[in-house]
């Protein structure tokens, strides 16, 4: 539902980080991690991003989501799995206390950029 | 495709002042070079696209620790009761703990003329101004705050947008964060809106004046509370006939005096 504003923020984040002397090089994607927890719909956040990076630096760049699971530990017995349905008790011992390890991400994680080098093909 | 050259993939990290408006867009890249994407070396950097909303909530929390004020978010669905349990919520606790309200809506002043009754001072946030947002942020929270008198103020209460969605993603500097389930809405919500539930302290169920009107099942949607929240307080209660608010009253009490 917010999802346009994360994109906006996105390439805001993402043209500020690009270096002065860019010149013609050209931004062939961003990379982000989505956990699957974070309120945010992939699907959408694309759209909204095709929309977002018109007329910016950006222009043309693919969004390129890494979706991450829920992974969750157990405070009381320490055990580990995913979280794929939204039951957050521990399967082996029934604890409720857990750790949430991944799965709210909403991160950038590079920007690729595309350069063109020129050679003497001579 | 231009022959002869070649391309080369290079990975940029984000400054420390990204936040810093920039003035120049002026960079058009070609539009014929094509990207080779395949064989790419891979950088991690890991910057939060939220780090901004982050960093000025937690400018907010300071202030608000600063001035000792306990601060809490409320979240719903439009129309399960935000309004009305603030109302009645103010009344039972004013003039002992002084009280003031940020009130979150998209558009109109109903909610904040309502609650404006209750004495406590009220701001109220038309997020339009804002982009239309169905949640509110940090930043929005800090310029409403301001006109407040903090000093004056121990117990500062958030209406948020009326969303089970966005407005659980957004850290404002709050203390606490309560959900309102009504019993007019479906027993599932907890799990349909796991993050929500997770995200907040205690629930409160509410219109439950209206159970024998309804086929709803109190205790699957308990159960469904604490299936994604397991031992979370949950408060039946109705802000129409106020059954139940002595549990919350106290609850809440307990909380603010936390803080004090």
């Amino acid at each position: 539902m917010h999802e346009m504003g994360i994109a906006l923020q996105i390439v805001e984040i993402a043209s500020a980080s690009l270096p002065a002397d860019l010149g013609d090089a050209r931004v062939a994607a961003i990379n982000l991690k989505i956990g699957k927890l974070a309120a945010v719909v992939p699907e959408s956040l694309r759209f909204c991003f095709d929309v977002a990076i018109k007329d910016t630096p950006l222009e043309g760049a693919e969004l390129a989501i890494e979706e991450i699971p829920v992974v969750a530990k157990c405070n009381d017995c320490d055990a580990q799995w995913t979280i794929d349905e939204p039951v957050f008790i521990c399967k082996t011992c029934q604890s409720g206390s857990l750790e949430i390890l991944s799965g709210r991400e909403l991160d950038i994680e590079s920007i690729e950029v595309v350069e063109e080098e020129k050679h003497d093909s001579g | 495709m231009i022959p002869g050259d070649r391309f080369k993939i290079k990975r940029y990290f984000h400054h420390k002042d990204f936040h810093k408006p920039r003035h120049s867009h002026a960079h058009h890249p070609p539009g014929d070079v094509s990207t080779q994407k395949s064989g790419t070396r891979k950088i991690k950097v890991v910057r939060r696209v939220l780090d901004v909303n982050a960093k000025l909530a937690e400018q907010n929390r300071r202030l608000f620790a600063d001035k000792g004020i306990f601060v809490l978010n409320v979240m719903s669905s439009p129309g399960s009761g935000k309004t009305t349990t603030l109302e009645k919520t103010l009344a039972r606790i004013m003039p002992e703990i002084k009280s003031a309200v940020i009130v979150g809506d998209i558009c109109t002043t109903h909610d904040a003329d309502r609650l404006a009754k209750t004495e406590a001072p009220v701001v109220q946030i038309n997020t339009d101004e804002f982009g239309g947002d169905c949640h509110l942020v940090a930043h929005v929270i800090e310029k409403a705050a301001v006109t407040l008198d903090l000093d004056e103020i121990e117990f500062l209460v958030i209406e948020n947008v009326g969303n089970l969605v966005c407005p659980a993603e957004f850290d404002i500097g709050e203390d606490s964060r309560v959900v309102i389930l009504s019993v007019t809405e479906g027993e599932d919500k907890p799990v349909k809106y796991p993050l929500m539930f997770r995200e907040c302290e205690a629930a409160l169920l509410n219109k439950i004046d209206l159970l024998p009107y309804l086929d709803f099942d109190k205790q699957k949607a308990i159960d469904f509370i604490h299936q994604v929240h397991p031992q979370m307080p949950v408060f039946e209660i109705s802000a129409k006939t106020e059954e139940g608010f002595e549990a919350w009253i106290k609850w809440l009490k307990n909380k603010i005096r936390q803080k004090a």
